[in-house]
């Protein structure tokens, strides 16, 4: 998972400011997408490379986190060989993969509550519009923190459906996760409440 | 296990940013004035009348007699069909925030009640509305963790916690916004032996006022007061030895 993880520490990238950091990612993404050459991609990927040293998170971890990608990265790199050549199919793949590093870099180097409110300064703006921007922090947060949570549950239904030798039934999976997931939510609510959400 | 319930303690640091500064200062009283309520056509709780004033309460009873619906009625998450409850004499079902402010509420599942990503970020998300600087924050977010033993794990997401040490965090987060009372529905149902104890002696050096709702009979012991519910009835309210003993017979 991408979010929900970060990883503490003292580098240079661990103390910039939020939003210079989203914006030099922004920067770089369109830089990566427009340019879209070998050279690129390659500078791109050394600077995936530094990060990964100077803030001691670790190749292994973004690694890590890259991995699922792979289940289209393989799929997306064939057709595009057959469709525009193999040299622009790997430039096409190596970029998604730099922007996805980037971003997870980023992530990675950031507490969630900075991020938060980053993205609370950016949507106040929306405010006479009717857009809540601690609303729309909270429940980003709830979607981080639910993550892991629906996760375990996810594992939990699955060794039940084991134990039970309904392996293979996706419906012995997917009825029970729902309804752990629904009670959840609901138990959430209830929290919010007792944590006065609601109360002004 | 000591009985600190008895002992009159001088109450904790009551420093609660501009509110009140002249607040009770022993326990506060929880009336809850005949109280009927009903799910639907279920009748989950049937003429309670209780004046809660001790500061630790003991609430038993079987699964499904009506104790979570009981606990939450005191912090209005349950407003009842019929009847009131008066907390310090604010009415739940008119003063809500006001009461919650007062009742902090420990859920038994603390994976529900850590609504934020890491550690530190939930305690300080209990104090989003107190108008502390964020330099203030982080220090009464520090310091409370560091009471909980928890200050090694500031910056850890909170799912890499242990289930013991996820009941801290949402002890933590209660307890930072210094309410008067603290209610806790069955806290340690889902921890081992080891971590049950560690709660329940957390609980017991509390300076608040506590209501524990539990199936451990053993931490209830030591309380000034337990009251056994049963199909949405209280049918005994007395000392822990006496109320316990009706309790035994009732479930044979
Ligand atoms: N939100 C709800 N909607 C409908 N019925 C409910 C709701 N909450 C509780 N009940 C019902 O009310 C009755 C009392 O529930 P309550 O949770 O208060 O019992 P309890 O004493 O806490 O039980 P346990 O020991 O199992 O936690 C139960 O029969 C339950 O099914
Ligand atoms: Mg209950």
């Amino acid at each position: 998972m991408i979010l929900g993880s970060y990883v503490p520490g003292t580098s240079v990238l661990h103390r910039a400011p939020v939003w210079l950091k989203l914006l030099v990612l922004c920067a770089l993404m369109v830089g990566l997408f427009w340019f879209r050459s070998p050279v690129t991609v390659l500078c791109g990927a050394a600077l995936v490379l530094v990060g990964c040293s100077v803030s001691g998170v670790g190749v292994l971890e973004v690694g890590t986190r890259l991995r699922p990608m792979l289940w289209f990265l393989v799929p997306l790199t064939v057709l595009q060989g057959v469709w525009v050549g193999p040299v622009r199919a790997v430039v096409l793949v190596g970029s998604l993969l730099v922007a996805v590093g980037l971003a997870t870099l980023v992530t990675l180097t950031t507490r969630e509550q900075d991020l938060l409110d980053a993205v609370v300064a950016a949507t106040r703006p929306l405010r006479p519009i009717g857009v809540d921007p601690e609303r729309v922090a909270l429940v980003l947060a709830l979607t981080v923190r639910s993550i892991p949570v629906v996760a375990a549950l996810a594992t939990q239904v699955q060794q039940a459906r084991k134990a039970r030798g309904a392996e293979r039934s996706a419906r012995a999976f997917a009825v029970p996760l729902l309804v752990r997931t629904v009670r959840h939510a609901d138990r959430l609510g209830e929290a919010l409440q007792a944590r006065g959400v609601d109360d002004g | 296990m000591s009985v600190v319930g008895t002992g009159g303690r001088p109450r904790g640091v009551r420093s609660r940013a501009g509110e009140q500064a002249g607040g009770p200062a022993g326990p506060l009283t929880m009336a809850i004035e005949s109280v009927t309520h009903r799910y639907g056509e279920r009748v989950v709780l049937q003429s309670v009348d209780l004046e809660l004033s001790e500061r630790r309460i003991g609430v038993v009873g079987a699964n499904g007699s009506g104790k979570s619906t009981l606990a939450r009625l005191l912090n209005g998450l349950v407003v009842p069909t019929e009847g009131r409850v008066l907390v310090d004499g604010l009415d739940t079902r008119t003063h809500g925030p006001a009461v919650r402010r007062r009742v902090g509420f420990v859920f038994t599942d603390p994976d529900a009640q850590i609504v934020m990503p890491t550690v530190a970020e939930d305690v300080a998300f209990s104090l989003r509305r107190t108008g502390l600087s964020r330099a203030e924050t982080a220090e009464r977010v520090a310091a409370a963790l560091d009471r909980f033993g928890l200050a090694g794990h500031a910056d850890h997401p909170a799912h890499l916690l242990s289930g013991g040490q996820k009941q801290l965090l949402a002890l933590t987060s209660v307890l930072v916004t210094e309410p008067d009372v603290l209610v806790c529905d069955e806290p340690t149902t889902l921890l081992d032996a080891r971590n049950t104890r560690q709660v329940a002696a957390l609980l017991d050096d509390l300076p608040q006022q506590v209501v524990l709702v539990t199936h451990d009979l053993d931490l209830v012991a030591g309380f000034d007061r337990v009251v056994v519910v049963d199909e949405g009835r209280v049918v005994a309210d007395a000392a822990p030895g006496v109320a316990l003993a009706a309790y035994r017979e009732l479930v044979g």
